[in-house]
């Protein structure tokens, strides 16, 4: 009785494995199918890759995509870290009402977090493009890094950074040899995240894109309209492979050598 | 940086006492109308819809969401981290890729019907996509992991002692499981409804890709106001009614649950 309703558990847990996993193999699958309007499999082929690399605003796509990406996660992890090593030394209160706004963009619906940045941007009447796509990114992964960071200095302790100021050091110094050396894995897992999110994201940037600073995301949107075609699902196979990529990297670096292992997920 | 998201929030709320002009600029002049035509039935209807659809997703979620976690939380722990990882990943992959993935297998000339068809089991493609029950499936697929993390958290976290003393004293597993690991577990549930219906409610991506015209939400309804028709204004009044909406249901469920909480507690 026992065994088979652990069996019956397990197999509905593999099923759910199943139902997440399908949709995205079964796209990665068919950007490799020859035909072009069925779903019938004609064969195998490579040609939608090879017409995405010769698209050239598929090109401008990823480019921007890339710019936005590393300047913004750059920007995010800088602030994200000095946000964290603040929290930890501002008194209790403080922090918690610091942490508290942090959390917002969290937790408030995307689409909010979008029109807020657009009416702030029209307000003070800058134009839509790349700078406005950086400063959304910056804002809506930010918190991200500084939960990763703030997780990775609790697990830290005091003891070092107290040791280290007894022996002489200055704050600087302190924070230079001691802290930034000991949090340097949660800083790149940080920035791995703040990267792949703003690689991914398309709400916001739906909102606060311009005309010239189309990015991946916006360009998959705009094919999805228009209706299926294999080139889609070539990009959205490039997308998700290195989303996915990006994700493990970040979180093996995360866990590296840290003592709690728990999910930021 | 908090601020600069504060900020623009009271900015939308201004706007939405403000006018529309007749080229889609903002006229600053204070009026209520915005508000009033909320009250639209067009637009009730629509409101409605959002939260039908949003409270679905969250029972779905439940339902798919705990038996996976329970599952995960009984498994060895490095064993743990793989399945939490997988199940994580998904949730990763743009929403945008993943409601585009079941357009491919649910559209006249997607997956299943081809398949269906060569079978000769069905003649006519079935009209699997563009209906609210496309909209109901993208939505629990696309917020699933939300309500799985936070329960195995709580499963995770709850004392395993008590579990034993119900069987101890007779309880069969049913039993144990209504009367004590449930009740354990409710911030998990609670926590993962939040998170999987504030997210519902504001969705646009899922119902714009899988639902057709018919099943647009009140997140697109927004998201038109802003884009398409330029009436930033009243744009702005429905996201308003639409936070202030989420902000109260999540005020209930936390007083619901700090009440039950602290019943327990004296019990």
């Amino acid at each position: 009785m026992k065994t088979l309703r652990r069996n019956a558990l397990s197999g509905y847990s593999w099923l759910m494995l199943v139902f997440l996993y399908l949709p995205i193999l079964i796209l990665v699958l068919y950007s490799f199918n020859d035909s072009r309007i069925n779903a019938t499999w004609t064969g195998f082929t490579w040609k939608w890759y090879v017409s995405l690399f010769e698209n050239r605003q598929v090109m401008q796509a990823l480019m921007n995509s890339l710019t936005i990406g590393v300047i913004s996660s750059v920007i995010a992890t800088v602030l994200g870290t000095a946000a964290a090593l603040a929290v930890k030394h501002y008194s209790l209160r403080w922090s918690n009402i610091f942490n508290g706004l942090m959390y917002l963009p969290i937790v408030i619906p995307e689409i909010m977090m979008g029109l807020a940045m657009l009416v702030l941007f029209s307000q003070v009447q800058m134009e839509l493009g790349k700078v406005t796509l950086i400063l959304a990114h910056v804002t809506f992964s930010m918190p991200y890094v500084m939960v990763i960071i703030s997780g990775r200095l609790a697990d830290m302790g005091k003891e070092l950074e107290e040791a280290s100021q007894d022996l002489g050091a200055t704050p600087w110094e302190t924070l230079r040899y001691v802290t930034l050396p000991l949090i340097m894995p949660g800083i790149i897992a940080g920035f791995l995240m703040a990267f792949t999110l703003s690689l991914d994201d398309f709400i916001i940037s739906f909102f606060v894109a311009g005309p010239n600073s189309t990015t991946l995301p916006l360009y998959i949107y705009g094919l999805v309209k228009r209706g299926v075609s294999p080139e889609v699902n070539a990009l959205s196979t490039l997308l998700i492979v290195s989303t996915v990529l990006l994700v493990v990297v970040a979180e093996v670096f995360r866990r590296k050598d840290s003592k709690n292992n728990q999910s930021i997920f | 940086m908090g601020a600069l998201f504060v900020l623009p929030m009271l900015m939308i709320a201004i706007l939405s006492f403000l006018k529309r002009g007749t080229y889609g600029q903002v006229v600053y002049e204070f009026t209520l109308n915005n508000y009033i035509r909320i009250f639209d039935p067009l637009y009730g209807q629509i409101f409605g819809d959002t939260l039908v659809v949003a409270v679905l997703t969250t029972v779905f979620s439940i339902l798919c969401g705990y038996p996976l976690a329970y599952y995960i939380s009984r498994l060895e722990k490095s064993t743990q981290q793989i399945w939490l990882l997988l199940v994580m990943i998904p949730f990763w992959i743009n929403f945008l890729v993943r409601s585009y993935a079941w357009v491919i297998i649910l559209r006249s000339q997607g997956v299943i019907n081809t398949f269906l068809q060569s079978l000769g089991i069905i003649s006519e493609p079935l009209p699997l996509l563009y209906n609210s029950g496309s909209v109901l499936l993208g939505m629990v697929y696309t917020l699933m992991p939300f309500m799985v993390l936070p329960i195995y958290v709580s499963l995770e976290q709850m004392d395993r002692r008590k579990l034993e003393a119900a069987y101890d004293l007779g309880a069969t597993p049913w039993k144990a499981f209504w009367h004590v690991t449930l009740p354990m577990t409710k911030t998990g549930v609670v926590t993962g409804s939040i998170l999987v219906f504030v997210s519902s409610i504001g969705m646009f991506v899922v119902p714009d890709v899988m639902g057709g015209a018919k099943s647009a939400l009140i997140g697109n309804v927004i998201q038109n106001q802003f884009l398409s028709a330029r009436d930033w204004p009243f744009g702005s009044a429905l996201s308003i009614v639409l936070m202030l909406l989420s902000m109260l249901l999540i005020l209930l469920y936390f007083r619901a649950t700090k009440a039950s909480e602290t019943k327990e507690g004296s019990a």
